[in-house]
């Protein structure tokens, strides 16, 4: 089933349900059916034909999801990019998919406008006379011929070389994902989940396409800045489900004046991105007890890999749990074969939520995808450790390569690293993830500086005009020299160990 | 001592110091969302809060972490002059 055609059901079956929430704005799903509709007329009529790509560069606002399902409507590509991404890097994200159009907002434009400079493709930004133009058009969509073994999405992720790399995803894919997580959660149309993950993430854009799915209510909000508002919100909503990371759930936890019960409809939490620690799962259970607790792992290459049943929290808390409904996951050897319970190895995903590959980059696809069971399919190999206990539950143990997870997100160092060395003042620099109670890890840079003026805030100034938020470090600490291996290399590893003594 | 333009000033200068690292280039009006904006991340909020509390000796509730009160510089100041009245009053 192609995604366009979750909102045509469910715009079908119950017209008048509220679909999306966001601040002021409620739309039901007849509306949403016929704004994306009308969206993905105009978009017909810009210019967008099957299978070309276009980039949704918007915060969590509902112009975002509209967005997302107008160009699937269009028969289009959509790729979901971060609202706090700089001009550079949506540059190189521009050069490298080649995007039709750009669907952004005001504040947005001017990135937008910057990163697309000099190339044919069409701008529309949402609150603009153009914008409600385009949700008013009555023309109908033109039949595009699409089916669900088209490309419904890239979702750029960063990658251990430095540059983001984009994940392919059918709508093939993102059914039988949205079809698997919405079983083991048991999600029925009368959830009301509350998503304040950007929906440039897949765990955000993932609530809205199951949300839709159901014919559930999303309740779309920016941010967690404001613990307490958010709870507010989603008092008034009746909200029964919340996804959480495990720096929202850190943040909670740092309420003073929470009580047990203060979301009394709340049926089910959510954690993935990064393990809660087994306090945090404890103290959350008791703010809500009604509520079940899904620890969760993942990666977009199949959007989600495993989940714990909530009754199996108590005797393996540290798990991540079990291949998710229709799926398969185990713990491999480096030749590919499956390793016994205990020892450890890379986890391996099989089934139909595996991603088609990277955007052009068949040497990285290769690295990730390779033979698998049957001769005529390919399996992920996640890049993560793992091994099984002796009844078949997973628990990781750590990643094959650098890459830091911080609030959630993933952040390559050799992206930070590349732009402090971009800065004059900087000989050499390594970037490692520190441990940080809130954050998971905090991105922490040591640097080697051939301009002695040079400050930490100078160094992180520099870095937070060309990297994303999360990208930006934290910290960072002058040294004369970088720790190296034998052969001359600057090792991460080392310097990761060096600070341990600090 | 505390007079609203004071307020404002050594909130203006813990943002500048704390969340743009020195970089004074950014639009830091009485009335720009900070949240909105980007000037400030989820969880740099709650380092605002402590610092309000500390500076001025204040409790915030939970409840007062809201956009009303903690969303841009001038929300900020009128919430820290009113709590920081009532406190001198009592």
């Amino acid at each position: 089933m192609r995604v366009e055609q979750f909102l045509h059901h469910s715009a079908a079956h119950a017209p008048a349900k509220t679909a999306l929430v966001a601040g002021a704005t409620r739309l039901s799903y007849a509306e949403c059916a016929q704004k994306s509709a009308a969206l993905a007329a105009t978009l017909q009529h810009l210019g967008v034909k099957r299978d070309d790509r276009v980039l949704v560069f918007m915060d969590n606002a509902a112009e975002a999801a509209l967005a997302i399902f107008a160009v699937l409507e269009a028969g289009a590509t959509f790729s979901p990019i971060n609202a706090s991404t700089k001009a550079d890097k949506l540059a190189y994200i521009v050069g490298n998919c080649r995007p039709r159009a750009i669907l952004t907002q005001k504040k947005l434009a001017p990135i937008a406008t910057e990163a697309s400079a000099g190339k044919d493709i069409a701008l529309l930004v949402a609150g603009t006379p153009e914008w409600e133009a385009a949700l008013a058009e009555t023309v109908p969509v033109a039949p595009h011929g699409g089916i669900d073994s088209d490309l419904a999405m890239l979702i750029y992720t960063s990658g251990s070389t430095g540059r983001p790399k984009g994940v392919m995803m059918t709508h093939r894919n993102i059914d039988a994902a949205s079809a698997s997580i919405t079983t083991y959660l048991e999600n029925t149309p009368d959830d009301i989940i509350l998503n304040v993950a950007p929906l440039a993430f897949d765990y955000g854009l993932y609530q809205l396409l199951m949300a839709v799915r159901l014919g559930a209510t999303l309740v779309l909000e920016k941010s967690f800045a404001f613990p307490a508002a958010i709870f507010e919100t989603m008092r008034r909503e009746k909200v029964t489900g919340f996804p959480l990371v495990p720096t929202m759930a850190a943040m909670i936890l740092q309420m003073r004046d929470l009580v047990p019960g203060a979301l009394p409809d709340l049926r089910y939490i959510t954690n993935t991105a990064a393990a809660l620690p087994e306090e945090h799962i404890q103290r959350l259970r008791a703010l809500f007890p009604g509520a079940r607790l899904y620890s969760m792992y993942g990666l977009t290459e199949c959007k989600r890999c495993t989940w714990l049943p909530p009754t199996e929290l108590d005797r393996r808390a540290g798990s991540v749990g079990i291949a998710i409904p229709n799926t398969e996951a185990y713990v491999a050897a480096d030749d590919g074969a499956p390793v016994a319970a205990g020892v450890i190895g890379e986890l391996v995903i099989r089934g139909p939520h595996v991603m088609q590959g990277y955007w052009e980059n068949p040497t990285a696809t290769a690295e990730r995808l390779r033979p698998g069971r049957n001769p005529w399919e390919k399996v992920l190999f996640t890049g993560d450790l793992f091994y099984a206990d002796a009844e078949g539950f997973l628990y990781f143990v750590g990643r094959k390569d650098d890459i830091i997870k911080t609030r959630g997100e993933k952040v390559a160092p050799k992206e930070v690293e590349a732009v402090l060395h971009a800065h004059p003042g900087i000989a050499e620099a390594v970037v490692v993830g520190v441990p940080d109670p809130v954050l998971g890890q905090a991105v922490k840079a040591i640097v080697v500086r051939t301009d002695p003026a040079l400050g930490e805030g100078d160094v992180i100034r520099h870095c937070a005009r060309a990297l994303e938020d999360f990208m930006v470090p934290k910290a960072v600490e002058f040294r004369t020299e970088l720790p190296k291996t034998d052969t001359g290399k600057v090792s991460r590893r080392l310097a990761a160990a060096s600070l341990e003594f600090t | 001592m505390t007079t609203p333009e004071a307020i404002s000033d050594a909130i203006r200068a813990f943002i500048v110091e704390n969340f743009l690292f020195g970089d004074t280039s950014q639009d830091l009006g009485d009335d720009v969302s900070l949240i909105e904006a980007d000037l400030v991340d989820s969880t740099g909020i709650l380092e605002l809060v402590a610092f309000v509390e500390e500076r001025w000796g204040i409790a915030v509730k939970d409840a007062d972490i809201v956009p009303a009160n903690f969303d841009s510089i001038g929300r900020i100041a009128a919430f820290v002059g009113k709590r920081a009245g009532l406190s001198q009053a009592a």
